[in-house]
């Protein structure tokens, strides 16, 4: 498995939109967990903005959506809003069912990687250990 | 001797007798085998090599087996069952408007189709109307639909007093009551039709799918059994129960833990129809189940033959009904989505055939057969077609209809439906020492059990111990460019739609609009009277599914689902 550095990476594991289907966020997060990631796991249907309050106040480096439906779809309004609050650092994943046209447009609105159905428990840690290595260093300095 | 001889001699010989032989067998068996692993199903139960005369007994045929139609029901619920009437071919469609949805249906039902789907778009499921939610979203995973008239629209030239209707209309039923006004509209006589009231299950909500809008636990649970107590007054051909054990399964339930967790869910919703005083002959008749089908193929069969076996049984012994008709283990499934895979796409053709077959095999009443490309969009109309086309096949070219039950009497499926049984009576008695699936849900319990087991398949396929094809073996460079693409709903049409629900809204009787409101609040304050007449009031009086939602959500409370991470 997959070594965690610098520190325990901290990730948002959520759900907007209106769908429910909650397997693949949960099997990501006990993943992240296990691999001694900090994981903040919300239940599914967050609003965009209670999305962007909870980035804040945990202080994540990484936000991971989970997309069963047709949710990804306001993703990219979900990134103009972290932009807005000042936490562009913060780096963005998907996972679930995108289709490749939607995963251009989701790419093109910021977002890091899009994981598709068969993605491997190494590649998704290893993955958002370095976005959060990234995060770290594009942290706007105080 | 010559070689002549020596076969014939050899021929004259009696065969050794049974004991003899099967331990010649498993010594040369063990000998041939280098590699000793221990080979189990997706339920966990460990499979032998060779099932045997010794794994099963005739003897035991008429307590175990049975005829069709008959105690124990193993072999099928209905004397005919595939020979008589197949099954219906149910293809869940919806996308877009009422306008496109019709549109599809009525090719869909050209192409052979014999009973349609409706399910709703991801907003109506959450209890919004479209003029309350992100616009992106509309229409994009089933049809936007939230009054009588997108209603009439869904359903127009299509003559639903003979084309049974599957409504994908969790509680509390808006879109019930709105097909009933409409029936109204058009002088159809409740009486007339048929179908089901899909997914409507509200405990496998909670349990594992959260596709609800969720009332509050006890609050569903007044409107499911008002539902149920007025169709079978007013609507009795109408199933408005579907014992969902496909969420289960979907979330990450073994196929044995979602037999036996749908068979709990089946018994508390009987325990309670019960407790309101209903006659269990009036409600039992119209539960039906919904399942899914992995393509873990044996167990599938197997799984579907110990369900209806021990259905059958807890119908005689929890409720002392001696009439098979009510011990009837009526089934819609569908094929796992879950199975599927995004590379090599075109591969899951192959694996909607298997499960289909053992969904057959396992001898259900209703099929939908997944669109190959559901793991990479909403099916399309291509992808739709060859699902149906999957059916045809397997009933007419490749004669999956003629015998009944043509599984029965292999050792291995008899052996394996033993076990199976054993496995989903476990899981039956684990819900009842936790007081039933209600209060199981209600802490957590099941969502636990699901997630554990989901993780513990996921790290199978981690592992490489299940193989995956073109997932963790057989890889190919994949041009993602042949991948078919499926069209957004047009947003302009969408929008349009939007302004219609809006003019509606603003040209109705407001009156009336009112006194329905305050009315059905009042039934909804007072838990008595039966809320869902209130709701069919309701949308007869113009009421759209959002409002009627709305006031239900303030008098009976929100549900969250339970975060079990």
């Amino acid at each position: 498995m997959s070594e965690v550095k610098p520190y325990p990476p901290r990730v948002l594991v959520t759900k907007i939109g209106l769908d429910g289907h909650d397997r693949g966020s949960r099997i990501v997060a006990s993943y992240l967990r296990d691999a001694g990631m900090e994981v903040i796991y919300t239940n599914p249907w967050q609003e965009l903005d209670s999305v962007v309050k909870l980035a804040m106040e945990e202080d994540v480096d990484v936000i991971g959506i989970s997309s069963l439906a047709t949710d990804h779809l306001l993703v990219p309004k979900l990134m103009r809003s972290l932009s807005d609050a000042g936490l562009s650092h913060i780096r963005v994943i998907v996972g679930g069912i995108v289709p490749d046209l939607d995963e251009m447009e989701l790419k093109k609105a910021g977002v890091s990687r899009v994981f598709h159905p068969g993605s491997t428990r190494e590649d998704i840690i290893d993955s958002v250990n370095q976005l959060a290595i990234q995060a770290l260093e594009a942290r706007p300095s105080f | 001797m010559g070689e002549e001889e020596k076969l014939k001699s050899k021929t004259d010989q009696q065969p050794p007798d049974i004991d003899t032989a099967a331990e010649r067998w498993q010594s040369e068996f063990d000998t041939q085998l280098s590699e000793k692993r221990i080979v189990r199903n997706r339920s966990g139960i460990e499979l032998k090599a060779l099932y045997t005369p010794s794994d099963g007994s005739d003897k035991h045929y008429q307590q175990k087996l049975g005829f069709p139609g008959q105690e124990p029901m193993t072999r099928g619920i209905y004397p005919t069952m595939h020979r008589g009437r197949t099954w219906s071919q149910r293809q869940l469609i919806g996308l877009g408007t009422p306008e496109n949805f019709n549109q599809r249906v009525k090719k869909i039902l050209d192409a052979g189709a014999s009973a349609l789907s409706l399910i709703p778009c991801n907003s109506v499921y959450r209890g919004y109307d479209c003029d309350q939610v992100e616009p992106e979203l509309l229409g994009t995973c089933g049809t936007v639909l939230n009054t009588v008239e997108d209603m009439d629209v869904c359903l127009r030239d299509i003559p639903f007093d003979r084309v049974s209707v599957a409504l994908n209309d969790p509680l509390p039923f808006t879109m019930l009551s709105q097909l009933l006004v409409v029936a109204d509209q058009r002088n159809i006589p409740w009486s007339k039709i048929t179908g089901t009231s899909n997914q409507s299950d509200y405990i496998s909500h909670f349990a594992a799918n959260h596709m609800f809008f969720r009332l509050s636990l006890p609050g569903s649970r007044r409107v499911q059994l008002d539902t149920i107590e007025f169709c079978a007054e007013h609507v009795p051909k109408w199933n408005p129960l579907s014992i969902v054990g496909q969420h289960m399964q979907q979330s990450g339930a073994t196929p044995a833990e979602a037999m036996g967790l749908t068979l709990s869910t089946a018994l508390q919703f009987a325990r309670d129809c019960q407790a309101r005083g209903m006659d269990p002959i009036k409600f039992l008749t119209r539960f039906t189940f919904f399942f899914d089908i992995s393509i873990s193929f044996f167990e599938e069969i197997a799984k579907f033959r110990a369900g209806r076996r021990i259905w059958a049984r807890l119908v005689k012994e929890h409720f002392g009904i001696a009439d098979e008709r009510i011990m009837r283990f009526k089934f819609h499934a569908q094929t796992s989505g879950c199975d599927l895979t995004r590379q090599q796409p075109l591969n899951n053709i192959a694996r909607v055939t298997a499960q289909a077959m053992a969904g057959i095999f396992g001898g259900l009443q209703s099929l939908h057969t997944d669109g190959y490309d559901e793991v990479l969009s909403t099916p399309d109309e291509a992808a739709a077609k060859v699902a149906i086309a999957t059916q045809n096949i397997l009933k007419h070219e490749a004669h999956l209809c003629d015998v009944i039950d043509p599984l029965g009497g292999s050792y291995y499926v008899e052996s394996l439906t033993d076990e199976m049984e054993t496995e989903i009576l476990n899981v039956i008695q684990k819900i009842d020492d936790q007081g039933g699936m209600y209060n199981a849900v209600e802490s957590g319990y099941v969502q636990t059990m699901i997630g554990d087991s989901a993780l513990s398949f996921q790290e199978q396929i981690e592992s490489g111990e299940q193989i995956v094809v073109g997932v963790n073996a057989y890889q190919e460079q994949e041009d993602a460019s042949t991948r078919p693409v499926l069209k957004r709903p047009d947003i302009e049409i969408m929008q349009d739609h939007v302004s219609q629900l809006r003019k509606l809204k603003s040209e109705r009787s407001q009156a009336a609009v009112e006194r329905s409101t305050r009315e059905l609040r009042e039934v909804a304050q007072s838990s008595k009277g039966n809320l869902f007449a209130a709701e069919i009031d309701a949308s007869r009086a113009g009421l759209t599914q959002g409002e009627i939602i709305a006031v239900l959500r303030e008098e009976l409370g929100f549900g969250q689902p339970l975060v079990v991470a």
